[in-house]
């Protein structure tokens, strides 16, 4: 057993369950979004609008972001430990991409309710 | 034919280079490489390599031939010169000793960590501890491993974490005593095996496959540790 404490959930088996998990979320919502514009070809702002102010596609849209905040963490995580070979500068790496990650997390959602 | 080989002599050299060795082989047979290596040795015979069976038995003479991982005693020429032209490395990803040798401490360390013999804390019977032949079958595959380290070492999970991932060998020699229905440590095996590292650290690249010269298949078992994890968590 290796210890780990800055991985995404401590356990393995746990990280590897979400990374599959969230991609399948972050597919589901690139393929709607696609198919939303290839059949919306004349779409207008309030059209636009209106999408993102209905509380299924709040759900939905927070749900995206934070897989992909989730997904981000595990993969960047694991290019750290596998490059980065010096403990300080691997920490400092996880450090900036949880700030980022955080800051995504909080902007994002004041855009998807600020509409 | 040309032979480039790998030559590190650290009492001597103060970094490892390539030596290039114009040979003829004997008849234009195809030879094995370690034959090649033999007539190398008769010319130059401070070329240090290990070998003991020729046979694809021992697992002591993995080395890269041309890029690739392999034994050199069951790898026919014919297999790996490209252009008339062979280029003989140690394995990549642990340290060099002297020429095609290699230190295996770390390689040898993975599979210690996983325990690689029976456990089992029931009160042995008065004969051996039977196996039916389907129970016997579910070794198959994982057993003819022998040791030669081609697989993790080709393995790039393995070179950036040598010391956490346990490596594509060590994981089918994990799998073959998770198997074994004579092993009662099914439980304790898997809950060492259950960190970022050890086994996940597998992303599916499957060198290790290419590579076994056993004709083995880490990756297969490596997943089917994982669904054992899987079972047993959820
Ligand atoms: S399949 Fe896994 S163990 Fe095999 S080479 Fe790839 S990462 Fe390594
Ligand atoms: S799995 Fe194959 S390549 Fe790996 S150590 Fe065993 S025999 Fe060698
Ligand atoms: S010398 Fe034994 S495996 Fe090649």
């Amino acid at each position: 057993m290796v210890t780990t404490i800055t991985s995404f959930g401590r356990s393995g088996l746990y990280d590897w369950m979400v990374q599959r998990i969230t991609a399948v979320v972050l597919l589901s919502y690139t393929v709607f979004m696609i198919g939303y514009l290839l059949f919306n070809p004349d779409l207008d702002y309030n059209q636009w609008k209106g999408l993102f102010e209905g509380t299924l596609m709040r759900i939905f849209s927070l749900l995206a972001l934070l897989s992909l905040v989730a997904h981000a963490w595990i993969g960047m995580w694991s290019v750290s430990t596998d490059y980065i070979k010096a403990t300080g500068a691997r920490f400092l790496f996880q450090s900036v991409c949880g700030l980022l990650a955080f800051i995504y997390v909080v902007w994002g959602i004041q855009i998807l309710w600020g509409i | 034919m040309l032979v480039s080989v790998y030559r590190y002599n650290p009492e001597v050299d103060d970094a490892p280079y390539m030596q290039d060795i114009h040979i003829d082989i004997p008849g234009g047979k195809d030879i094995m490489v370690l034959d090649l290596l033999q007539l190398l040795k008769e010319k130059d015979p401070t070329l240090v390599y290990r070998r003991s069976c020729r046979e694809g038995v021992c697992g002591s003479d993995g080395m890269n031939m041309n890029g690739k991982n392999g034994l050199a005693c069951i790898t026919p020429l014919s297999e790996v010169v490209e252009g008339d032209k062979l280029v003989l490395r140690p394995l990549p990803g642990l340290p060099v000793i002297r020429d095609l040798v290699i230190d295996m401490s770390q390689f040898y360390k993975q599979y210690e960590k996983i325990k690689p013999y029976l456990i089992n804390d029931t009160p042995a019977p008065a004969i051996e501890r039977l196996q039916s032949p389907e129970e016997r079958a579910e070794l198959d595959g994982l057993y003819e491993c022998i040791l030669c380290a081609c697989c993790s070492t080709a393995c790039p999970s393995f070179w950036w974490n040598p010391d956490k991932f346990v490596g594509p060998s060590g994981l089918l020699q994990a799998y073959r005593f998770l198997a074994d229905s004579r092993d009662t440590a099914t439980r304790e095996r898997l809950a060492e095996l259950d960190d970022p590292f050890s086994v996940f650290r597998c992303h599916g690249i499957m060198n290790c496959v290419s590579v076994c010269p056993k004709g083995l298949n880490p990756t297969k078992a490596i997943g089917k540790i994982r669904n054992m994890l899987i079972q047993q968590a959820t």
